[in-house]
């Protein structure tokens, strides 16, 4: 199985339908025990309980971006290898992204009102999350201007290259100009500076999230496809009926040509 | 090369005739600059501390206004299918159109700069920073502009998509604008600093945006 052979939505389709259960099961059980080890992470000698906020804001904060990363890879897959199932899959991730962002900017105002005793603060990550989340909502705005979704794969890619290509820059310039929060504690170089306690329930719940965040894209997926299918039969429906009253016939070529875009 | 000097040439003179628009970008310019005041109160100081930031807003906002005219006039009367067509490179006629556009909207707001700084008390190195940020800044956002632009016409949405899909990616370049005109003004930071980074992102800009506005041409036009 390779992803050409995927390329084919039918087959696609009948591999998550096996998938999916089995993965919405571990990712069930993963949350349960991040969220169960994370209940019990012992308090900070700072931030007494609420540094358990952490657990579910730093994955959100680490998906928003990864998520990103998803759909500059389905955007090369559009533009590049023209792959029919990526700008299926480029779709589906961007509500999915906005949902993690936005999760990410709210966990962290819940936990900079009791640390920082305030829920906003222009602070150069804060800021550079909440660009994130605005670039999200653009791309949104974008696929759902056009109507026909080939046309707005390809300028939602153009526009998520763009936008991976900025990110970092925007990152770097809002670094630049003001900052508050903490800088990385578990990916730098020699080795994490976070506690044992703190670092396996965020290990285990960046895992759960991950998978989380697989299968919300997959589910969303399927539906995009069926979705297509949806409007192409429609299309087809309606061609098929103005066709016959017009001139009886002829419209089986454009319809088996949307069956087949789609 | 004769090619794309007749295509500057000719943009540049259809953007200053009759129904051109251009020049309208620098009365918003000033429209926008006046409105300050009344928002903000007539006190000297303030608006003499606040005035870098205020310019920069202006021409960012002017510059976004004109950049719907780069694409769409062309799209309409067909000449951008020739264009796109043409033996010359998708790339660089997008660059000529770009810079062509530069020089006929964003030239005329770094000229209007003094006078607009006069209105908002700046002293003459202020102004001169200002000026030299808008420069060296205002090409990037024309070149990041035309992406939007390139997306917004093939989609045949111009005006609010635009606007939603360009500004984030504008933000470095205001950042660091305003950050060298107030390291001129008042420190304590050198203006080379950020002035060097503003170039940089002008002159990156100025390589990325043609590739993307070209890519979204060719993908995009039917």
């Amino acid at each position: 199985m390779t992803l050409t052979d995927l390329a084919n939505p039918t087959k696609f389709l009948a591999l998550t339908a096996r998938i999916l259960p089995g993965l919405a099961g571990v990712t069930v059980i993963l949350l349960a025990i991040g969220l169960y080890q994370s209940a019990m992470a012992p308090d900070d000698y700072q931030q007494g309980a609420t540094v358990k906020i952490m657990f579910i804001h730093v994955p959100n904060a680490w998906l928003s971006m990864f998520v990103w990363g998803v759909m500059s890879v389905a955007a090369l897959g559009t533009l590049v290898w023209r792959h029919p199932l990526a700008d299926v899959a480029a779709k589906a991730a961007a509500p999915i992204g906005a949902a993690f962002t936005f999760l990410a900017l709210v966990t962290g105002s819940l936990w900079g009102r009791p640390m920082w005793g305030t829920y906003w603060e222009w602070d150069a990550r804060l800021t550079s999350v909440l660009i994130l989340f605005l670039m999200y909502l653009g791309l949104m705005a974008l696929w759902r201007a056009v109507e026909d979704p080939s046309r707005a794969a390809r300028a939602a890619a153009v526009l998520t290259l763009v936008g991976a290509i900025n990110i970092p820059i925007i990152k770097f310039s809002v670094d630049w100009w003001n900052t508050l929060h903490q800088p990385a504690s578990v990916f730098r170089a020699g080795g994490p500076t976070l506690d044992k306690a703190f670092l396996w329930p965020l290990l285990v719940m960046a895992i759960a999230f991950s998978l989380l965040f697989i299968t919300l894209h997959l589910a969303a997926m399927r539906n995009e496809i069926l979705r297509r299918r949806v409007r192409s039969l429609q299309m087809m429906q309606a061609s098929r009926v103005s066709f016959t009253s017009e001139t009886g016939g002829g419209s089986q070529a454009t319809a088996s040509n949307e069956i087949g875009a789609a | 090369m004769s090619a794309l000097g007749a295509l500057i040439r000719r943009d540049i003179r259809i953007a200053l005739r009759v129904g051109g628009g251009a020049l309208i970008g620098v009365l918003f310019f000033l429209t926008v600059t006046v409105l300050m005041p009344f928002a903000v109160g007539p006190d000297l100081a303030l608006l003499s501390r606040l005035g870098p930031a205020i310019l920069w807003l202006g021409a960012l906002l002017a510059s976004l206004l004109t950049l719907d005219r780069l694409f769409t006039a062309d799209h309409d009367d067909g000449s951008l299918d020739l264009i796109v067509m043409s033996r010359t490179p998708l790339e660089l006629a997008c660059a000529a159109k770009a810079l062509a556009h530069w020089i006929a909207a964003g030239l005329p707001l770094i000229i209007a700069t003094p006078v607009l700084g006069l209105l908002l008390n700046l002293d003459g190195t202020a102004t001169l920073a200002v000026a030299a940020t808008l420069l060296a800044g205002t090409p990037a956002l024309t070149f990041t502009g035309m992406i939007g632009a390139a997306l917004a016409v093939t989609l045949h949405r111009g005006g609010l998509l635009l606007a939603v899909l360009v500004l984030p990616l504008s933000i470095p370049v205001l950042i660091f604008g305003v950050a060298a005109s107030q390291a001129a003004i008042s420190g304590p930071l050198p203006f080379g600093t950020p002035f060097s980074i503003l170039c940089a992102l002008s002159l990156a800009s100025l390589v990325i945006g043609p590739f993307a506005a070209a890519a979204s041409l060719r993908h995009g036009l039917d």
